[in-house]
């Protein structure tokens, strides 16, 4: 991980030592919190992708890449969708398409509002590696062309 | 009124600069202050003065709303916004690989 | 289930195209069955919906069991089901024509992903019962329409794709806009309510700042003259199954179907609307028969010959009669089979030989007879030559122009018509007839699955004047034409459906 010719200098690699795993734990209590308060999936799916962008910018790609690969990712994409789909199937079995079907709860308690905090996950995984993808697609093309070219 | 007058201007600048600019990365931008101002029109649409978040919380009785509506779909708007910036961005970086060039002008291989 | 078969349409196609970024890499083979089992169930739920429509007369369904207006609704009536059939029947062939088509390209699972995201896109736009959902489908579509145009990653395709993009995303943020003024006239998104707060509002110059950013959102989408640059450089330089699922039903859900349902059916079509239609429409119909009269490319020439037939359809529905209406839609679903049809066997051609250049063909009749035959049926059928379905269509749009006293109109489409029939011979003698050019020697005949699909479509293109048989075309076209005559009865037919 240390290895300094890769990445930004010793102070930023150091921040985000210490910061990257603050940042995923907001990200994932954005998520768990989504039906209770601002933010959901989309949200804290895009702040858990911001947490990965962190270390690779910090480390380069190679060791961001090592944590998750691009084929992990990519699986974690389809998931969330196909989750997502399977939840909203599952609803036309008790009526209707996307139907909130089993108990509500209490307002305002973590455990609540039925299927909503599951499609949030759903849509945190489906956002979150997304966004990644999208990240390092763009920033690898270009440092694939450096290379084309010298 | 001028709120609204002004997004037309950031409308219209955005018009401008796909329809002048000859840079690739230029016209992105245009695209995306085109989308900019369609989003910050429509949350202006849904504004009411001194209005609040449409936040439902607990011992809380909330009175003078915002629509929360045009929020909920301009969050949409911008997601899709950012899908089609993503593929044009990737796009453009393909074409400058095989053309060696951001300028339109000389990215003529179709003919008319 | 059964009886509500409407989120279906959307479900199957995401979720095949999810699994096939899943499992499409991992198992060879997977993405050609799955996606052709997706598309051949979509195309049999369309089918069975025109029975079940035929009882019922229109269901609306709740998504997420809320009561719409407040919830999304899903609304299916004639109209809708008869967009259904022509996507599903016309994209299950193009599937399974893809399964040989394709074998040259490498990421076969990534092509059929955004292949059935395309198809969900546009089986959302023709049933979502809600504007801003509309718009969501209508992106979704177009974006992996962007992608698919440059899925070869050569110059050209990345350059047609960009200009298509640029353009695309100009065509929804005026969409959008346009969503935005009349969601800030009637407080509502879903359609039927917004008619009929439109309707008790009574005229306003919002509503016509509105019609005039829709009609150049979709005029763009479906690629009307004044909007269609983009069109000539972006379905040729797709793969030939993608240009035969853009020319064919894209621009028709994304543009066509889209622009009628909301002039029509919410903003009520007034006079002025139909006639800027009627007039862009024969523009349509001349310059896009005279551009591709020129064209030596033989993806180019059917490119321009689309924009030559969109117009026919414009034209046809913009006459606001019974007759033409009744024209255009049957136009729309006759371009759909035979311009994917001729577009499938540019793409044979182009397998077979490597080549589009029309110059650089010739005698391919002996080496490919299925290619050589179907190319036939197609462009006589384009040209409106009788026994085929163009013909009947061609001659009701006419007909109808005659009848509503509209003369110039009708003499341009008689002789663009004629102009049709004078470029597609060039093809069929340049490509198919003629002597054997040397080179061309060991040409082969294109894969099975490719026959196959000419081969139905051709069929198709016979059987189509059938439809004219009063028995027959009763419940289906009859029935969507009068969806479209009856405009702002939506209101009515939606909130009626709703129990």
């Amino acid at each position: 991980m240390d290895n300094p010719k890769h990445g930004m200098t010793l102070i930023v690699k150091t921040i985000t030592r210490l910061t990257v795993g603050l940042i995923l734990l907001f990200g994932i209590y954005i998520v768990s919190h989504g039906h209770v308060s601002p933010g959901g999936g989309f949200a804290g799916g895009v702040i858990i992708a911001l947490s990965f962008i962190h270390i690779l910018l910090a480390f380069g790609k190679e060791v961001a890449l090592k944590r998750i690969s691009y084929n992990v990712a990519s699986f974690f994409e389809s998931l969330g969708a196909i989750m997502f789909i399977t939840l909203a199937l599952l609803g036309i079995g008790s009526g209707y398409f996307l139907l909130n079907f089993i108990s509500k709860g209490e307002p305002f308690r973590l455990f609540s509002s039925g299927l909503i905090p599951l499609y949030n996950v759903a849509i945190s995984f489906k956002v979150g590696a997304g966004l990644f993808i999208i990240f390092v697609i763009l920033v690898t093309f270009r440092l694939t062309k450096k290379d084309d070219r010298e | 009124m001028s709120l609204y007058f002004l997004c037309l201007v950031l409308f219209s600048v955005g018009l401008y600069c796909i329809l002048r600019k000859r840079n690739l990365i230029k016209i992105i931008i245009g695209i995306a202050i085109t989308e900019y101002a369609v989003n910050l029109f429509f949350v202006l649409v849904g504004y009411k003065m001194h209005g609040r978040a449409p936040i439902h919380a607990e011992d809380q009785a909330i009175l003078n709303m915002v629509d929360p509506l045009p929020q909920a779909l301009v969050l949409t708007a911008i997601v899709i916004g950012l899908a089609i910036t993503a593929l044009i961005a990737s796009i453009a970086i393909r074409v400058y690989e095989k053309y060696g060039t951001f300028d339109i002008t000389k990215i003529r291989k179709l003919k008319g | 289930m059964m009886q509500n078969p409407l989120p279906l349409f959307i479900a199957i196609p995401l979720a095949s195209a999810f699994l096939n970024s899943l499992l499409g890499k991992r198992i060879k083979g997977f993405s050609d069955v799955l996606s052709s089992i997706a598309t051949l169930a979509l195309a049999a739920i369309s089918i069975y919906s025109v029975f079940l429509i035929k009882d019922v007369g229109s269901i609306v369904y709740k998504v997420g069991g809320w009561m719409p207006p407040i919830g999304i609704a899903m609304v299916m009536d004639s109209l809708t089901v008869f967009m259904l059939v022509t996507i599903n029947v016309v994209a299950f062939l193009i599937s399974v024509y893809s399964i040989n088509y394709m074998e040259k390209y490498t990421e076969k699972g990534i092509f059929y992903s955004l292949f059935l995201l395309m198809i969900a896109g546009m089986n959302g736009v023709i049933i979502s019962g809600d504007m801003f959902n509309l718009y969501v489908f209508l992106e979704i579509a177009a974006i992996s329409s962007y992608a698919l145009v440059a899925f070869g990653t050569e110059q050209e395709e990345l350059e047609a794709s960009f200009k298509y993009a640029v353009m695309g995303s100009l065509a929804s943020s005026f969409i959008l806009l346009g969503i935005v003024f009349l969601y800030s006239y009637t407080s509502t998104l879903n359609m039927a309510d917004m008619a009929m707060t439109l309707l008790t509002n009574g005229p306003s110059r919002i509503v016509l700042l509105a019609s005039v950013l829709f009609l150049m959102g979709f005029g763009l989408k479906s690629a009307l003259v004044p909007f269609h640059a983009w069109l000539p450089d972006a379905h040729p330089s797709a793969p030939a199954p993608i240009s035969a699922m853009l020319s064919g039903v894209l621009i028709k859900s994304l543009g066509v179907y889209a622009m009628v349902r909301i002039f029509f059916s919410v903003l009520g079509a007034t006079p002025e609307i139909l006639s800027i239609l009627m007039v862009i429409g024969s523009l349509s119909i001349v310059i896009g028969a005279c551009l591709a009269l020129g064209q030596w490319d033989f993806k180019r020439l059917l490119a321009y010959s689309s924009i030559n037939q969109i117009g026919y359809v414009i034209l046809g529905i913009s006459l606001g009669t019974p007759l033409g209406i009744l024209g255009g839609l049957f136009h729309l679903l006759n371009h759909s089979v035979f311009k994917s049809l001729l577009f499938l066997n540019s793409g044979a051609v182009e397998y077979s030989t490597g080549t589009r250049d029309l110059q650089k063909m010739g005698g391919l009749r002996e080496k490919m007879p299925v290619t050589a035959l179907t190319s036939l049926v197609g462009s006589m059928s384009i040209a409106g030559v009788p026994p085929f379905n163009g013909f009947w269509s061609k001659l009701i749009i006419i007909v109808a122009c005659v009848q509503s006293g509209h003369f110039v109109h009708a003499s341009w489409a008689v002789l663009a018509s004629i102009i049709t029939l004078a470029y597609f011979l060039k093809v069929q003698k340049h490509a198919f007839f003629g002597e054997l050019k040397e080179g061309l020697s060991n040409v082969k005949e294109a894969p099975f699955f490719m026959k196959f699909s000419m081969i139905v479509l051709a069929i198709i293109c016979l059987a189509g004047g059938l439809l004219m048989l009063p028995a027959v075309s009763g419940d289906f076209l009859k029935a969507a034409r009068d969806v479209v005559l009856a405009g702002q009865d939506y209101i009515t037919v939606v909130f009626g459906a709703i129990k």
